[in-house]
């Protein structure tokens, strides 16, 4: 079991570690996702009460957007130099692998995240009302995001379609997701009387499946 | 050691291999041999537990690849140096070792004396430790990657032409290491267009073809 | 094996063709009894008097209910084949997970049809964001148009059936968070008291609903059973085709070439 949490540790680190020196993230996906809230404004005629009404739907499309692009990196990262077939004779874990690609995924999620936030607030005009609220639905959602996105990036691995595929696989999965998180970002940003902690639940019942699922999934389709 | 029996490998649907019988003893050295596309790559990957054979049998070690588990099991003891190296290009050649030498299970005090000895028996001065891998020439990313083949301490060595892209240093080094290996004990396949080299390693050489043995000679 | 290559260069059986004579005709009498011989569903307002009701619309729920009832039903069938797959590892599990993603897309996608065109006069709108069963079965459309876009792709046919059946296992999984998602997310929807609870339900109505459900059982059995053994055959031929090519490859060998290549008899 500490193998496990140890392959699992050193594969996000290594993950982790490239993204600190390649920037794909800081340089490319950041800017993308700003980008993604600016077009947002423009294209609904820049009325600041509109975007506020709207800026937990463009918060959550903007980050699987973002994702998209974190979980193809991920997946990238593997295929360029055979670095699988390395990983795969190593003898380790698919879940431990897992679990490590998934955990890098989630890290870079999360910073995202923070940003995105504090794009609606600067953009959007937000304003965060239940901040507990706003951390808990970042994170659990991050979770759902990375977990079902490492798996669903593992499928499509080592298929020349793959950046196509990924989105029409991925994004119908994590439907539940978007709703979920959206609308307990409405209830977090004062944009609706809901009750977001219900959704929360939701989004933990989400996560957990995701992670156990992915975890037992993954060994069928990383072994050959 | 090794042995093969009537073994077939699809690659998608290709049969890459059509039937090889081979046995190979502990502590020999073979070199294989063919033209391109007769079925080396595949022979070494099929070897290494990363193919399910499609008919026939393939024992590696005592394990008997035609399952699943056994394939795993048997990867963890066979290094096998492949066409891609392996390495992540924005780490250094330092951090890619220790990866390596870690994910198979090494711990970290071991690894990073191993690591350091394995990269000076492979020629690579210290300068280059800490340089990222995608400053490397192409024979330097293939000693890197041998050095964290070494690391492991296999009980066999697959490996796919190394001496592709290297310089008449690095394919000295390339036999030291297999001569090495083999001191140690060890068991190596070399696939490799360098016959002459190679023959001074080994007397056996096994020829290739169709995907199946075509000639086994040990003069 | 081979002595079955001889007698299968079709799909069809005696057993099938009647069973495909049999849909062919059950079809036929549920088109006349849904469009022609029962009545429009025409009420009268209790305290106004007016017309209302689903009027000739109504026909369309002949094909619709069972059409969407047999699509959850490849859907799951598709589920319990995939993670039959996945334990055994057999082609049988395999091949019949596609032909039951592929025959339930092709329902999936009536039903929306279906549904959107009887919708536009009844609900008066193509398309209700709200509705609950409306989203779901947009959802598992879109995720098994991935699931057959996969299957596709993949090349190698063990990566495709591995791949596959774990995407079917992930939509079929997914299907009931999604239907509670959407379910909070508006809290309304039109479809909830079965509509047809409201209609007359006469003899003759209910009688086209249960043929309705027969008939297109009976569809999706024949569709199912065709797509299956092309899938079958397909397997077969490409298993024949590996003995052959494996045969061709090894009488191709030319001891000239092998000599050139390695540097011999020069």
């Amino acid at each position: 079991m500490s193998r496990f949490f140890a392959d699992a540790r050193l594969v996000a680190a290594k993950d982790l570690r490239i993204e600190a020196r390649s920037r794909v993230l800081l340089n490319q996906v950041a800017p993308f996702a700003l980008l993604v809230l600016v077009l947002f404004g423009f294209a609904l005629d820049a009325d600041q009460r509109t975007l506020r009404a709207f800026a937990p739907g463009l918060f959550w499309v903007a980050v699987l957007f973002c994702a998209l692009l974190a979980i193809q990196r991920s997946v990238s990262v593997e295929q360029a130099d055979g670095a699988l077939t390395g990983l795969r004779l190593s003898g380790m874990s698919p879940a431990a692998l897992f679990v490590g690609k998934a955990s890098a995924v989630f890290v870079q999620l999360v910073v995202l995240e923070v940003l995105l936030t504090a794009g609606i607030i600067v953009l959007y005009g937000s304003e965060v009302e239940q901040p507990l609220l706003v951390v808990a639905t970042g994170l659990l959602a991050a979770v759902a995001v990375a977990c079902t996105g490492t798996l669903y990036g593992a499928l499509a691995s080592g298929l020349g379609v793959r950046e196509t595929l990924l989105p029409i696989l991925l994004l119908p999965v994590l439907a539940p997701v978007l709703i979920g998180a959206t609308r307990a970002f409405d209830d977090a940003l004062g944009n609706a009387a809901v009750d977001g902690w219900a959704w929360l639940g939701l989004l933990a019942v989400f996560a957990v499946v995701a992670t156990a699922g992915g975890a037992l999934a993954h060994g069928a389709l990383v072994d050959e | 050691m090794v042995e093969l029996n009537a073994a077939v490998a699809l690659l998608g649907r290709f049969p890459a291999l059509t039937g090889v019988d081979l046995r190979i003893e502990a502590g020999e050295t073979i070199l294989l041999q063919g033209p391109n596309g007769a079925g080396k790559t595949t022979l070494l990957r099929l070897c290494a537990g990363l193919l399910a054979p499609e008919s026939g049998t393939v024992t590696v070690l005592g394990h008997d690849l035609t399952a699943g588990s056994e394939r795993r099991a048997v990867r963890r003891r066979v290094a096998l140096l492949g066409h891609s190296t392996g390495l992540y290009e924005d780490l250094t050649v330092a951090e890619n070792v220790r990866f390596w030498a870690r994910a198979a299970g090494l711990d970290a005090e071991l690894s990073v004396e191993r690591v350091v000895g394995a990269l000076q028996r492979l020629g690579l001065d210290d300068g280059l430790l800490d340089l990222p891998v995608h400053r490397l020439s192409a024979g330097q990313r293939r000693r890197t990657s041998l050095a964290a083949l070494v690391v492991r301490r296999p009980e066999l060595w697959l490996l796919d032409e190394p001496h592709a892209g290297l310089d008449q240093a690095g394919r000295s080094v390339v036999d030291k290491l297999i001569g090495d290996a083999v001191a140690a004990g060890g068991t190596v396949v070399v696939s490799s267009h360098e016959l002459e080299r190679v023959r001074t390693l080994s007397p056996r050489v096994v020829t290739l073809a169709g995907g199946a043995v075509h000639r086994d000679t040990s003069p | 094996m081979t002595e079955t290559m001889e007698t299968t260069d079709t799909t069809g059986s005696r057993g099938s063709r009647l069973l495909g004579v049999v849909t062919l005709l059950g079809l036929a009498t549920l088109l006349l009894f849904a469009f022609a011989l029962t009545e429009p569903d025409v009420r009268l307002h209790p305290t106004t008097g007016q017309e209302i009701g689903q009027f000739d619309a109504v026909r369309l729920l002949y094909l619709h209910v069972p059409l969407a009832v047999f699509t959850y039903v490849a859907f799951v069938l598709c589920a319990v084949a995939s993670a039959g797959y996945l334990v055994k590892r057999t082609a049988w599990f395999d091949t019949m997970a596609y032909a039951a993603a592929e025959v339930g897309t092709v329902f999936c996608g009536l039903v929306l049809v279906t549904g959107s065109i009887w919708g536009r006069p009844v609900w008066n709108t193509w398309w209700e964001w709200g509705d609950v069963r409306l989203m779901t079965t947009l959802v598992l459309f879109l995720m098994f148009t991935g699931y057959l876009a996969l299957r596709r792709a993949t090349v190698d046919p063990r990566a495709s059936a591995r791949r596959g059946a774990v995407v079917a296992l992930v939509a079929v999984l997914d299907l009931p968070i999604v239907n509670r998602s959407v379910e909070w997310w508006e809290n309304r929807t039109l479809h909830q008291k079965s509509t047809l609870g409201e209609l007359k339900i006469q003899d003759l109505t209910l009688f086209t609903l249960m043929l309705g459900f027969l008939v297109l059982g009976l569809v999706l059995a024949w569709l199912l059973l065709h797509r299956f053994r092309v899938g079958w055959l397909e397997r077969e031929d490409a298993g024949h085709g590996v003995a052959t090519a494996i045969a061709e490859r090894r009488a191709d060998i030319d001891e000239g070439d092998v000599d050139a290549a390695v540097g011999e008899g020069a």
